[in-house]
């Protein structure tokens, strides 16, 4: 019979193994899906994996993955340091939305929007605040009360989602957009756009996620608070020992993960969206939580598994045009990712055993 | 089933390459950007009706391409340029949200023609269409107003944008009209397509005594809902809706794309495509009311076919005066007809008619 017997330390070989193997079965499980649809297998993996990368198109497309991998990475980078610790920030996409009012709502109030010296930074910090200011709020909770951060961060998704909706439709709407909701398109005033270079997909949310892979590297390579993050997680009790305050930790490591989903929601509006309008989040904050497990909480891994995230829905759109996928495939295919990941990581902390039948 | 996939497909392949060949040019290419999945069953499902038909129409001399679920922001330009670039004469984008991103990508591909559907921004390559779907709300409210029997409508909104501001008012004012006693009560669901919010909203509707519901989002969700509760009224929204007939719904308003892809399809062929601004209704078949079941009363379906026809042939506007604002004011004096476009034009409005107790979310 096969049995699964816990390993003393988790393997070091399948934490870099499982989410590569999970991967290549994904595309193997991706292919016989896309079969079953009666599209070309072969030729549907081609378009989401390579016609991005190496396509005729690429010189499109690759700035695209920087559109749509740098918000994932940035707010990964922060929920991960949470997550090592235990302490768990389900809310990202809350804070992103708030960060993005903030940092929007600067800009809008200081209209016209002349001196860039000025606005842009303080749309930066106004940003970040928002984020860190509306995940302290289950910090704070949980720190005094003892609630649960799950629950209530996740639950300020909801009330952040009414509150953009109350903003495009009123405080922050167009007053030359017709009564249609919708704020001025920040992107358009040199002064408080995020872009830096358009058409290579440059703007200051890719600075500040590759700055922010650097700074985490370095966080949990060299610095004692990386260490106790690491501690708080794995060892409870001997990080109390050590002198880890559990409420200094959280406090940490929410409001960081909050002030990175800020600033990736203030870059984002003011560049690759342009405006606050009611749907304008598109939940960066949840494949965040995917693209943190599958780049296994490491600063690196994120970068990658950030990239490869985003390569999937840039990707899944192409297939869909061109070959005529349903979307639902191409979700199904995302959500087969993160599946195997966790089923393969069954392996990083147990070691599959066949044993010899055993007579009662 | 692997290998004989990818036979089939080599098989495909050769085939269209001998097409073009054998025509001397390539198919003329037609890219359609949709919000929701094409099985929403109501306004994506129509949109794709309408290329379907467009295919049907001209054979072997187009292709279609779309994609759909594409979210109202920087995905939507990713997905637009992605069709310009992959070789299309013609993209249509189907929803409110798509304005900007539409003139965006507009300006980079000014050989590719774009048309936006329900907005307001035209550009030399970039055409805009809508339906007057609130003639097709006064006939709901005109039914919906006889058939009540709690007086009160309930009225699933998705955004408080013109569009969906207008249809509230046309069907108030046409309730009203039949049944001085009507109330409405609105959800906005802030949403086009959610099933599960938009079932939501019909049941906390339904527990407020509404035995008529009115929707703006596109899922079969409400009717299910209705069905579910026994004695309540709905209408299908953008599509027919007709398996849920003749009880829970006993009418629909029907968008009819198909024409109006075809001809624009026609018009790139022809090389005369201008940049043009259309906005039909039950009149030129934009607009279809569908089939009025007997589940409501003959005297009551007979007056609601006499106002489609009156309103089809232009005899009727669906905004005639006398009508004030919410606030009392004049907005139409008596027998003044609303106009489409400048201050309180019928495009940009933003204001409830009198008698609405609701506001409209700020």
């Amino acid at each position: 019979m096969i049995a699964l017997e816990k390993r003393p330390q988790p393997s070091q070989f399948w934490t870099f193994a499982a989410p590569i193997v999970a991967v290549i079965l994904t595309m193997i499980f991706g292919a016989a899906l896309f079969g079953l649809l009666g599209k070309p297998p072969i030729e549907a993996l081609g378009k989401i994996f390579w016609e991005p990368l190496f396509g005729e198109f690429n010189f499109f497309y690759l700035p695209q993955l920087l559109i749509k991998g740098a918000p994932l990475v940035a707010i990964a980078l922060g929920l991960s340091l949470g997550f090592k610790a235990g302490i768990w920030n389900i809310g990202a996409e809350g804070q992103y939305i708030i960060g993005a009012l903030c940092g929007a709502g600067v800009a809008l109030a200081l209209y016209p929007m002349e001196a860039r010296w000025l606005i842009f930074p303080a749309m930066l910090f106004a940003g970040a605040f928002g984020g860190f200011a509306w995940a302290m709020i289950p910090g704070v909770l949980r720190v005094k009360f003892g609630t649960n951060e799950i629950l209530v961060s996740l639950m300020l998704v909801y009330v952040a989602e009414q509150l953009l909706a109350s903003m495009a439709l009123g405080l922050m709407k167009n007053p030359e957009g017709f009564g249609f909701p919708g704020s001025r398109n920040l992107s358009q005033y040199s002064s408080a756009s995020s872009w830096i270079d358009q058409s290579n997909g440059m703007h200051w949310g890719v600075v500040i996620a590759l700055i922010g892979v650097i700074f985490a590297y370095i966080l949990f390579a060299k610095h004692i608070l990386g260490f106790q993050i690491k501690l708080a997680g794995q060892a409870p009790r001997a990080a109390a020992f050590s002198g880890v305050s559990p409420a200094r930790l959280i406090l940490f490591c929410l409001g960081t993960s909050g002030a990175l989903a800020g600033l990736a929601g203030l870059t984002e509006v003011a560049g690759p969206a342009g405006l606050v309008s009611i749907d304008f989040n598109v939940g960066y904050g949840f494949t965040a939580i995917i693209v943190a497990f599958l780049g296994r909480l490491h600063p690196v891994g994120i970068l990658f598994a950030g990239a490869l995230m985003a390569l999937t829905y840039i990707g899944g759109d192409v297939a869909q045009s061109s070959l005529g996928l349903p979307k639902a495939a191409i979700q199904v295919f995302q959500g087969m990712l993160l599946f195997f990941l966790l089923g393969v990581d069954v392996l990083t902390n147990y070691r599959v055993r066949i044993k010899q039948g055993v007579v009662a | 089933m692997l290998r004989r996939t990818l036979l089939a497909s080599a098989a495909a392949t050769a085939m269209l390459g001998g097409v073009a060949m054998a025509d001397g040019h390539e198919p003329t290419k037609v890219g359609f950007v949709f919000v929701g999945p094409v099985g929403d069953g109501g306004w994506t499902y129509e949109h794709n009706q309408g290329r379907l038909a467009v295919e049907e129409a001209f054979g072997d001399q187009v292709e279609t391409v779309f994609v759909e679920s594409v979210p109202e922001g920087p995905d939507a330009e990713r997905v637009m340029t992605q069709m310009a670039l992959e070789g299309a004469d013609l993209i249509f984008t189907t929803s409110f949200g798509y304005m900007d991103p539409t003139i965006n990508v507009a300006a980079n591909f000014p050989d590719v023609r774009f048309e936006h559907a329900t907005g307001y921004k035209q550009a030399d390559n970039v055409s805009v269409y809508s339906a007057r779907f609130y003639e097709g709300r006064a006939v709901q409210g005109h039914i919906a107003g006889q058939i009540t029997e709690s007086n009160i409508i309930g009225y699933i909104a998705s955004f408080p944008i013109p569009e969906v501001i207008r249809g509230i008012n046309s069907a108030y004012i046409h309730a009203l009209e039949v049944n001085p006693d009507v109330e409405f009560k609105i959800i906005w669901a802030y949403t086009w397509f959610d099933p599960a919010k938009e079932a939501e909203a019909a049941a906390v509707l339904i527990e407020q005594g509404a035995d008529v519901i009115l929707q703006h989002t596109d899922s079969t969700a409400p009717q299910a809902a209705a069905q579910a509760a026994g004695n309540v009224y709905t209408f299908g929204q953008a599509s027919d809706m007709s398996e849920f007939g003749p009880m829970p719904r006993v009418s629909s308003i029907i968008d009819d794309w198909a024409p109006y892809y075809i001809a624009r399809t026609q018009a790139v062929m022809d090389g005369t495509w201008e940049s043009t601004s259309t906005w039909d209704g039950i009149g030129a078949g934009m607009v279809g009311i569908g089939e009025i079941s007997d589940a409501i009363p003959a005297e009551v379906k007979a007056s609601a076919e006499a106002m489609v026809a009156r309103l089809a042939s232009g005899e009727y506007h669906a905004f005639t005066g006398p009508i004030n604002k919410q606030d009392g004011s004049v907005w139409l004096a008596e027998g003044e007809t609303a106009s489409d476009y400048g201050d309180d034009g019928l495009a940009g409005m933003a204001f409830y008619v009198e008698g609405l107790t609701a506001e409209i979310p700020q």
